[in-house]
């Protein structure tokens, strides 16, 4: 390849040389070699084999340190800006709204101490706490939460959340801790949307919320200050001593990113992380070994979410409410729920939760069955006229293109499910699965589809307006599906009208009632939350809202602490 | 003439151990995908919610997944994923790397800068960038899969194929052929390219298995082959999850693409050592 | 010949321009659009809010308006701010950029001082038992999927043993340690990274460095050379060795555009915060500033490579020309 007469070294760096006779005698691999070693041999800071069990009448201690798993980065901590469930987490522990739900899902007080509504409902006077902090000091007044709320309808700010404080009509300041706002039409959600975080006045009057560094080192009233964020490693919150409810006993929060799932589960093993949620299968095949059951404690209990098939009611087909209610017969839920969920989860009748309080639990279900469905189907004209497995109707055959989001396992499976369940009795289907964005922009926003696998996780608040009234049609709005019902839109305007909650309950209950029938989803389940801590965290109890409510009161033992945690006043 | 070269080349490559177990075993597989349905015990399609991750036994010889699919149908079927992919891919790559880098190297100035430059581009957009936005656009099927990785990858064997005629070109038996009067046509392929292919068969090797790891790595970002087809790569995506408990789940398909991609490496190299003429 | 470097020159400004345009219009082609309103599907995001976030980041406007604007402040070395948090685009990407090439540049380091010393090796002892068993574990390490091989690695490593940090870039306590503790951290954060990506990284370099000393090997001057007298070690490091290595150095060169590249699954895994994993957050979330200035940076850095590759090229080799 090369002229020997030119192959003399002089042209060549002189490295090449030490390279050679280095290279020969294979230092360089023993380096790397002793390298190796001096790394493995540094310790590791200790793992905890075993533990000792609970001991009754523990006395909360401060200190220690809990290390949470994420799968997503935050993206911003301002939590008006906060619109992915990663910052909200976050932000939800360095803010407070003026009220926020208890354990059993009652509107209570938060930086609100108490608020009157008026009797047409259409005001609602918030009386603020005395003497809460920032954490820099300053103390809280209506001023800020004035302030939030220009924010929050000012249209050069990016928040997502104007809709429901664009139905304000005035906003003012009565005192120093009174805050008054009347609405346009009286609202019942109204309540529970102050349970936004309050941003403070004095550090960003003159900020850009957009792009100001305040959302990458903010300063609130909540439980925890901000303490550190490396930006897709880990942010670290410390608790604020002066926080009005009283000084969390967990002293540091580390929020760690871990974007894989498998890992994450391992680094749950190694005892890197201490509190992250399982999936089902984890759940019940991963953690039954004694060395979870030792070192682990595991909850389970009904989330606020559902996953269903939606239809899409233009198509000729599915118009026509008899088709739907075969599927409903046609579809084994419980099969489902035991395939993918493993049985953690409980077959979803409607809109509501069994744990939401506008749950009816007399709805109709559709239990399976492939006959009645079939019969159904043949009353509408489909039936397989030509032996080939596959009903048909005036020379066509039943089929339709299913279509779901990548990145949802569940979601996927439940596919293949419906897929199989739907063959048996003579329906063809075809799977799509759709990249996120593509999914949402291309073929639900512009109702490119027949029928969809999607799922709502939804707010405590049963308002939902938003998603069956029948305005809401719009590309990019909500009513995918355009279900119409008039009856339905008057009992959700009312709903939405009436503050008095027994008579909001029978109003949901009913629109419960009215949606199971109308099947404009076939809603398939609930799944179960599965949460898993770290055994020395106490203080954890299961209710209705969740395990995190009283995040502020967990606490580890002193003799259990595992990280040795300065505490700074 | 031919003939006794073929000869000679079907006489190596009995001797050369490691090309032939490469290409044994590649016959194997071929065989596998051809025979799918006939060689797998169950649909690979089928789930079977009361017989989830169970490990290997007699009625489920590789166990079965968090679906109750049978393991070893799915790794079956799975071959024609794999072998297509990677074949169809590396065919579109090497006919499209071949011309450019050949055009590029023999005729050089004008038309080499200008192709070089294309070349550039491509090589500079990132492969999966390029491969997301089209399979996004397009939908990800095993077609658009096989067409994208073989439309980004043909960037390698242009360039090989352009240094080499390069060098060529200015060689002796080259200079001869042109003053000999022999057209240009003919000194590409019966001079230059074979002289060339040694290269383009380690890239040809090389490039299968790389098509099939980036299938499994589309798979792994949720771009590949769609369930409920199985595909190796989407098997141990799915797998991985439960790594711990059901190791089954990965250590087949990861073992399969591991022979696969090793038998057609080997058989590259055995190739390479059998056809260069400078090492006769 | 400087004649020629500088026409090559001058041709990379056009062509990143080329580049980002093109990028620009894959992206803005591809269906979907960002959402500025993160990917979740929240009921509580209303109709206006989501005209009103168009409209904020320009997204209303025709599609060279916003091209026009992302050149023009191009020209300022402004990349604009991200979609998804407003961080300055710049800021994301340097801060990212150190991991991505560390990982990189140390694992091409573990694989120069294994493949090539592999390869010679190999070369030297063609066919016999060393050669065949080296030529099987460089390729099983290419074959093994790296995500896979991660996992068990982390699992026996991180999990059983103890031995090494699971995942991650940095420990908690990382700020509180001194410099030599920090190194330390480091480096037992990224051995397991560097080791997986140099393990599948080995076949490339180490079979072409095979291939040409063995080529070289052949060649006539070295046989005199032998016949000459000259001791079998001076051969091969006098003569073999430096001409076997000079395409190592255009491919390393090529190498270059790889360094910033980052690999997604790698970093997914490894839960590593580096180029790889940015890139792909970007494009999933449609966030357009990133992705244009990510594909510039890397196309600028690739144009450079390529370009050192060439001239390493040509100055190795007398024979090749350029016009």
């Amino acid at each position: 390849m090369i002229c020997p007469v030119r192959s003399n070294s002089s042209n060549l760096p002189t490295k090449n040389y030490v390279w050679q006779r280095e290279m020969k005698r294979k230092w360089p691999l023993i380096l790397v070699a002793l390298f190796v070693l001096i790394l493995l041999s540094c310790d590791r800071k200790d793992k905890d084999k075993s533990f000792s069990p609970q001991i009754a009448g523990d006395t909360p201690a401060y200190g220690d340190m809990i290390i949470e798993g994420s799968l997503g980065d935050t993206k911003r901590l301002i939590p008006m800006l906060a619109s992915d469930s990663a910052s909200g987490r976050i932000s939800g522990l360095i803010f407070n709204g003026l009220v926020k739900y208890d354990k059993d899902i009652n509107i209570i007080g938060d930086l609100a101490k108490r608020w009157d509504i008026s009797e047409d409902g259409l005001t609602i006077t918030f009386h603020l706490r005395k003497g809460v902090r920032w954490h820099d000091g300053v103390e809280f007044t209506a001023e800020d939460v004035l302030f939030t709320y220009q924010k929050l309808i000012d249209e050069k700010v990016a928040t997502p959340y104007s809709g429901d404080f664009l139905l304000v009509e005035k906003a003012e300041l009565l005192d120093k801790y009174t805050f008054r706002v009347i609405y346009k039409e009286s609202f019942a959600p109204a309540l529970i949307s102050w349970g936004m975080g309050i941003i403070p006045k004095h550090l960003l009057e003159y900020e850009d919320l957009n792009t100001t560094s305040f959302n990458r080192a903010p300063v609130g009233t909540g439980p925890y200050t901000f303490e550190e964020w490396n930006p897709g490693e880990r942010i670290v919150l410390r608790a604020f001593k002066d926080y009005f409810e009283g000084c969390p006993y967990i002293e540091r929060l580390i929020y760690r990113i871990i974007p894989d799932e498998a890992t994450m589960f391992l680094s749950l093993k190694a005892g890197d992380i201490d509190f992250m949620g399982l999936s089902p299968i984890q759940y019940s095949l991963q953690t039954e070994t004694p060395y979870f059951k030792n070192n682990f404690q595991r909850y389970r209990y009904p989330s606020f979410a559902f996953t269903y098939l939606g239809f899409n009611l233009l198509d000729d087909r599915f118009k026509d409410k008899r088709i739907r209610e075969a599927f409903a017969y046609a579809i084994d839920k419980e099969n489902i729920i035991k395939g993918i969920l493993l049985g953690l989860g409980e077959v979803a009748t409607g809109p509501y939760p069994p744990t939401s309080w506008a749950y009816n639990p007399e709805v109709k279900r559709y239990s399976y069955n492939p006959d009645k469905a079939k019969k159904l189907l043949k009353i509408c004209g489909w039936y397989d006229s030509n032996g080939d497995g596959y009903l048909d109707k005036n020379g066509q055959v039943f089929k339709f293109t299913l279509i779901t989001n990548q990145g949802n396992i569940q979601r996927k499976k439940c596919a293949e499910m419906i897929q199989h369940d739907l063959s048996k009795i003579g329906i063809k289907v075809e799977i799509r699965i759709l990249e996120w964005q593509t999914f949402l922009h291309e073929f639900v926003d512009k109702k490119r589809f027949e029928a969809l696998i999607l799922g709502w996780s939804l707010s405590r608040d049963p308002d939902l307006y938003d998603i069956f009234h029948s305005s809401k049609i719009r590309e990019g709005e909500f009513n995918f599906v355009s279900y119409k019902n008039p009856e339905v839109d008057r009992l959700l305007i009312r709903g939405r009208r009436t503050f008095d909650q027994e008579e909001r309950q029978k109003i949901y209950q009913s629109i419960h009632l009215k949606i199971s029938e109308d099947l404009p989803y076939l809603f398939l389940y609930v799944p179960d939350s599965l949460p898993i801590i770290h055994r020395r965290f106490r203080g954890i109890k299961a209710a209705p809202l969740g395990i995190g409510y009283n995040f502020t009161k967990w606490y580890v033992p002193e003799k259990e602490q595992k990280y040795k945690i300065e505490i700074v006043p | 003439m031919d003939r006794t070269n073929l000869q000679i080349l079907w006489v190596r490559l009995k001797k050369n151990k490691i090309a032939l177990s490469g290409a044994i075993v590649i016959l194997v597989l071929f065989f596998v995908s051809i025979l799918a349905p006939i060689l797998a015990p169950y649909n690979p399609a089928q789930y079977d919610s009361d017989r989830i991750l169970h490990p290997p036994s007699a009625g489920h010889l590789l166990g079965t997944d968090d679906r109750g699919r049978d393991v070893f149908s799915r790794l079956i079927w799975g071959t024609r994923i794999s072998l297509s992919v990677g074949f169809v891919a590396v065919f579109i790559s090497i006919f499209i790397g071949v011309i450019i880098g050949s055009l590029a190297g023999f005729y050089g100035g004008k038309l080499d800068f200008v192709l070089m430059r294309i070349v550039e581009i491509f090589m500079t957009i990132p492969t999966f960038f390029l491969i997301l936005a089209i399979i996004a656009f397009l939908g990800p099927n095993l077609i658009n899969i096989m067409v994208v990785i073989g439309l980004t990858g043909w960037t390698g064997i242009a360039r090989l194929v352009r240094a080499e005629f390069l060098s060529l070109k200015e060689r002796d038996f080259t200079e001869a052929a042109r003053a000999l009067g022999i057209s240009r046509r003919r000194i590409i392929f019966h001079h230059l390219l074979p002289n060339a292919m040694a290269p383009i068969f380690i890239a040809a090797t090389l490039g299968v298995a790389g098509a099939i790891l980036t299938e499994s790595a589309l798979s792994f970002l949720g771009m590949g082959v769609q369930p409920p087809v199985a595909s190796w790569g989407n098997m141990l995506t799915d797998g991985k999850a439960t790594i711990e408990i059901a190791w089954w789940l990965t250590v087949f398909p990861g073992l399969a693409i591991l022979i696969t991609v090793l038998a057609y490496n080997l058989l590259g190299e055995g190739l390479r050592d059998i056809l260069d003429p400078r090492l006769r | 010949m400087l004649f020629y470097f500088l026409k090559r020159l001058s041709f990379i400004l056009p062509l990143l321009v080329g580049i980002s345009l093109l990028s620009f219009l894959i992206i803005h082609l591809a269906p979907g659009e960002p959402s500025p309103l993160g990917a979740d599907m929240n009921p509580k995001i209303s109709y206006q809010a989501r005209a009103r976030l168009k409209n904020l980041y320009d997204l209303d406007k025709p599609m060279i308006f916003q091209y026009w604007q992302w050149l023009r402040r191009l020209a300022t070395l402004d990349f604009g701010r991200s979609f998804i948090d407003d961080m300055k685009v710049s800021q994301k990407i340097l801060k990212r950029l150190p991991i991505t090439l560390s990982i990189n540049i140390l694992s091409l380091i573990l694989i120069l001082i294994t493949a090539i010393p592999l390869g010679l090796i190999s070369a030297m002892r063609q066919n016999s038992f060393f050669d065949k068993t080296t030529t099987i574990f460089v390729f099983i390490g290419f074959a093994t999927p790296s995500f896979w091989l991660a996992l068990i690695l982390m699992m026996f490593f991180g999990v059983k043993l103890g031995w090494l940090p699971i995942a991650g870039l940095t420990s908690l306590n990382f700020s509180e340690l001194d410099f030599f503790g920090k190194i330390v951290d480091l480096g037992r954060h990224l051995l397991l990274p560097v080791f997986v990506s140099a393990f599948t990284g080995l076949a490339g370099l180490s079979r072409y460095s095979r291939s040409n000393m063995l080529e070289v090997i052949r060649q006539d001057y070295i046989r005199t050379a032998k016949a000459k007298g000259v001791s079998l070690g001076r051969v091969i490091f006098k003569h073999a060795f430096k001409n076997a290595m000079l395409p190592i150095i255009t491919i390393l060169g090529l190498s270059i555009p790889a360094l910033v590249g980052g690999a997604v699954i790698f970093e997914t895994i490894f839960a590593i915060p580096g180029m790889g994993l940015l890139f792909w957050e970007s494009v999933m979330a449609r966030d357009y500033p990133v992705v244009m200035g990510l594909v510039f940076v890397g196309a600028l850095l690739t144009q450079l490579g390529i370009l050192l590759s060439d001239l390493a090229y040509a100055w190795a080799d007398p024979r090749i020309r350029y016009k």
